[in-house]
């Protein structure tokens, strides 16, 4: 894969980019950066992330946008040391999946230390997410920062 | 409904063949379960076939086509696609068709090479077996979520990296006799533990090897078999099948696999059995935390006690319940697409009593075999049975 659809549209206007095809996912990156991050949540109170027409859980079609929790907990994490291809400047590195209210986010852990280190993560941990850029390519991805607390 | 009978079974052996194509190992494969079968090609009335990264490896899309002339039969020819699990599906299919009357004589099971790719590659082809926008991008690899639910199990019931090293050493140990395994080779607990990382908590020998290879199993109606005269003494008894959300993050338990739980539940159903009755089983041990998930969604331990059934000799060769004779997809290798088609083949050969490890298992009735597709998203559950 050459690109993805969050830089595509972004380029649009070049002639080399890649067509943007990966929209919804483009549109939920820029609002995380924005520190606009969404769900979609149903009726019942499931959350998805986009794009959906359906609860992937119970087919509800009605679903609203609904901001993530301003903080999250870290339900379980890894230290990556053998990477794909396109991570591999950012190896090691520490991956976590984190509970933020109506969905979770899965993400890398980055605590502005050393490039050569990946930080230390505790499940329970209090992270922030936010959007970063990969070390090997510059393409975006969600990054969850420490926020304090265990 | 008829009975489904196992009439002949064959494997490549599985390790590294990077120079051989993928019709080749197949070829092979089929050639050996047609000679263990006594079956003529000319009665194959489908070839359902299982591969997952065939695009990637060999820039060859359409496979099936192309195995069922490797093969040698002419019937349609499907391929099946669920990740790791896409000859447990194939088989599946296979099954259902012969129990529902619709065909006498199937051949299923699967192939893939891998070896030909560099290591980052081969890393980077199974990550597709993931969720791409909000998995791969966020640097999760296929060892990579196999820890997260690692770790996720350690936070709820306990359990360390010495239990699943425990887990590694069985299977390298229970590959020792098996002419088709990848790694014929003892790892002891300790070398396990000491060696390097690849996704904490999961280190190399956590992790199956990266292995090219191909299954394929001839599967008759007992109506068939009887007026063939067949020696088919191993029955499928019971197919089952699951699927969960995608992306491990979506799952309601971050310890647990849902679409095996379903798949077994299925599978034992439609053989009419309980865990109680599994004597034998051939689980996806993709990683060594997957074999104790398997075994809890099997309902062979409880959730939370799966993690130490190796440790204290369980599920080792002398213990109780043998898991992975065979030597596991840990040891005997992962050709993916054909692991599926290769545990039933294991599983058949310990049942008949022709497998090296066989004599650890001499009374055994009631197999299961545990088919998982990316980090369980996709699961398929086999029952078989000595049928006489």
């Amino acid at each position: 894969m050459s690109d993805d659809g969050a830089d595509a549209a972004d380029e649009a206007d070049e002639t080399d980019a890649a067509p943007p095809t990966d929209r919804h996912y483009a549109e939920w990156l820029d609002a995380l950066a924005d520190g606009d991050g969404f769900a979609l949540v149903c009726p019942e109170g499931h959350g998805s992330l986009p794009p959906r027409r359906v609860c992937p859980e119970c087919g509800a079609a009605d679903l609203s946008r609904e901001p993530l929790d301003e903080t999250g907990t870290v339900a379980t994490y890894s230290v990556v040391h053998v990477p794909s291809p396109r991570f591999a400047d950012d190896a090691p590195y520490a991956t976590a999946v984190a509970d933020f209210g109506p969905t979770r986010l899965t993400g890398i852990v980055r605590d502005g230390g050393a490039d050569d280190e990946a930080p230390e993560v505790e499940i329970g941990d209090t992270i922030a997410v936010d959007v970063g850029e990969r070390a090997t390519d510059g393409e975006r991805l969600v990054v969850f920062r420490p926020a304090g607390g265990r | 409904m008829t009975d489904v009978r196992v009439a002949g079974v064959g494997l490549t052996p599985f390790g590294s063949h990077s120079e051989r194509t993928g019709r080749d190992l197949f070829g092979e494969a089929a050639l050996r379960a047609f000679e263990d079968a006594a079956v003529d090609r000319a009665d194959v009335e489908e070839l359902n076939y299982g591969n997952f990264m065939g695009a990637l490896a060999e820039h060859q899309g359409h496979q099936a086509p192309l195995m069922a002339e490797a093969a040698g039969v002419r019937c349609p020819a499907t391929r099946y696609e669920s990740a790791c699990a896409s000859a447990g599906v194939a088989v599946r299919e296979a099954v259902r068709t012969v129990a529902a009357g619709d065909a006498d004589v199937v051949l299923a099971g699967g192939m893939e090479r891998m070896t030909n790719l560099p290591t980052d590659e081969v890393t980077e082809g199974l990550a597709i077996a993931a969720d791409d926008l909000f998995e791969v991008r966020a640097g999760v690899t296929f060892p990579g979520a196999y820890a997260l639910m690692a770790n996720a199990y350690f936070d709820a019931y306990g359990g360390s990296r010495e239990d699943l090293a425990h887990i590694a050493s069985k299977n390298h140990e229970n590959a020792l006799p098996n002419e088709y395994a990848q790694y014929r080779r003892e790892v002891s607990v300790a070398e396990a533990m000491d060696a390097p990382p690849v996704a904490e908590p999961l280190h190399l020998y956590d992790a199956c090897p990266i292995t090219d290879g191909a299954s394929a199993l001839v599967l008759v109606s007992e109506e068939y078999a009887a007026e063939h005269d067949l020696d088919a003494s191993v029955a499928v008894t019971g197919t089952g099948q699951g699927t969960d959300r995608m992306a491990l993050g979506d799952r309601e338990h971050l310890a647990r696999t849902p679409a095996a739980d379903d798949a077994a539940d299925a599978a034992y159903a439609d053989a009419g059995v309980e865990a109680a009755d599994v004597d034998v089983a051939e689980v996806h041990d993709c990683f060594t935390i997957a074999e104790v998930l398997a075994l809890e969604s099997l309902g062979l331990f409880e959730p939370g006690e799966g993690i130490s059934a190796a440790r204290e000799g369980l599920t080792t060769a002398d213990g109780d319940l043998p898991v992975n004779l065979s030597g596991g997809l840990k040891a005997k290798g992962h050709p993916v697409g054909a692991t599926g088609g290769s545990q039933i083949a294991e599983l058949t050969r310990l049942l008949r009593g022709d497998h090296p490890n066989s004599e650890h298992v001499p009374e055994a009735e009631v197999g299961v075999a545990h088919n998982a597709g990316g980090t369980v998203a996709s699961a398929v559950v086999h029952v078989l049975e000595v049928a006489g």
